[in-house]
C-alpha cells in the first residue's frame, strides 16, 4: 500500500510540474531550452528558501526527477559543501552534486551518437 | 473590406481549428507524471536493495538518463516528445535527450566541433546558468554566515 501510495504521490506532483511547463510552452514564447534553464534557476530558489526540499520530502523521484529537483539539488550541494569546506564550496557544491547527472548524460550520449545512426531527415 | 487589426484578430480566430491545449496539458501531466511514477520505482527499489536516500537518488537520475538515451538512439523518445511536449521535456529525461540527440544528429559534421560541441547547445545553458545560480546561493551563505 505504501509503495502504491508514493508512485500515486509521484506521479500526481511530477505530472502538475510538467503541466506547468506545458501551460509555458503553449501560452508563451518560452523555447524548450529557456524551460529548461529557468525550471533548473527556479529550482536552485526553492531549494535556497527551504521550499523545494519539503516537496521532496512529500513526492520522492515526483519532486526530484523534474529539471527543478536537479536545481535543488545544486543548492544542496552548495549548502553542504560551505559547510564543509567553507569558501571553497561556493564554487565547488553545485558541480559536485550535479557530477554524477552530467557526466552520466555526456558519457550516455556520446557512446550512444557512436552506436546509433542518425534518423532519417524525412 | 476594411478590418481593424482588432476585429482581423477576431475574424482569425474564429475560423482556426480549436486550440488542442486541453489535450496537450493531459498528455504532459500524463507523460511526465509517468515518467516520475518510474523514477519513483527505481528509487524505491535501490532503497529496498539497501542505498541510502542519496545514492537512491542519484541512481534514478542515471537509470532515467540511461534510458532516455538509449530511447533517443532507438528514435523512440523524440516520437513520444512529440506527443507528449513538456511531458518529456521537463524531467531529467528531457535533459537527458537535449543531449543525446544533437550529438546523433551533428555526427556527420565531425566528432569535436559537430558531436561534442552540440552536446551542449540546450545543456550548455543549463548548467551555466544553473551553476551561476548555485554560486550566487553559496555566497550569500557563506558572506551572511548561515551554513
Amino acid at each position: 500500500m505504501d509503495v502504491l501510495l508514493s508512485l500515486l504521490k509521484a506521479f500526481l506532483v511530477g505530472g502538475a510540474l510538467c503541466a506547468v511547463g506545458q501551460i509555458l510552452i503553449d501560452r508563451t514564447k518560452l523555447t524548450p531550452a529557456r524551460i529548461l534553464t529557468s525550471y533548473v534557476v527556479i529550482g536552485v530558489l526553492l531549494g535556497a528558501l527551504g521550499i523545494y526540499p519539503k516537496l521532496v520530502e512529500f513526492a520522492g523521484a515526483g519532486a526530484s526527477v523534474p529539471l527543478l529537483g536537479f536545481g535543488n539539488l545544486l543548492a544542496k550541494g552548495v549548502r553542504e559543501a560551505v559547510k564543509a569546506d567553507g569558501a571553497l564550496g561556493i564554487l565547488t557544491g553545485g558541480f559536485t552534486a550535479a557530477a554524477a547527472g552530467i557526466a552520466a548524460a555526456l558519457f550516455f550520449s556520446l557512446v550512444a551518437a557512436l552506436v546509433f545512426k542518425p534518423k532519417e531527415k524525412g | 473590406m476594411k478590418m481593424t487589426p482588432e476585429e482581423y484578430g477576431r475574424l482569425a480566430q474564429k475560423a482556426s481549428p480549436p486550440s488542442p491545449m486541453g489535450k496537450n496539458l493531459l498528455m504532459a501531466f500524463l507523460c511526465g507524471g509517468g515518467i516520475c511514477a518510474l523514477g519513483e520505482g527505481f528509487r524505491l527499489l535501490y532503497q529496498w536493495l539497501g542505498a541510502d536516500e542519496e545514492l537512491a537518488a542519484a541512481g534514478v537520475s542515471v537509470t532515467l538518463i540511461f534510458l532516455a538515451v538509449l530511447l533517443t538512439g532507438l528514435n523512440v523518445y523524440d516520437n513520444l516528445a512529440k506527443h507528449a511536449g513538456a511531458g518529456t521535456l521537463v524531467p531529467i529525461t528531457g535533459f537527458a535527450n537535449s543531449v543525446a540527440s544533437p550529438a546523433l544528429e551533428f555526427k556527420s559534421e565531425g566528432f569535436i566541433l559537430g558531436l561534442g560541441a552540440k552536446m551542449f547547445i540546450i545543456a550548455g545553458p543549463v548548467i551555466v546558468y544553473g551553476t551561476a545560480a548555485s554560486i550566487l546561493y553559496g555566497l550569500v551563505l557563506w558572506l551572511f554566515r548561515l551554513y
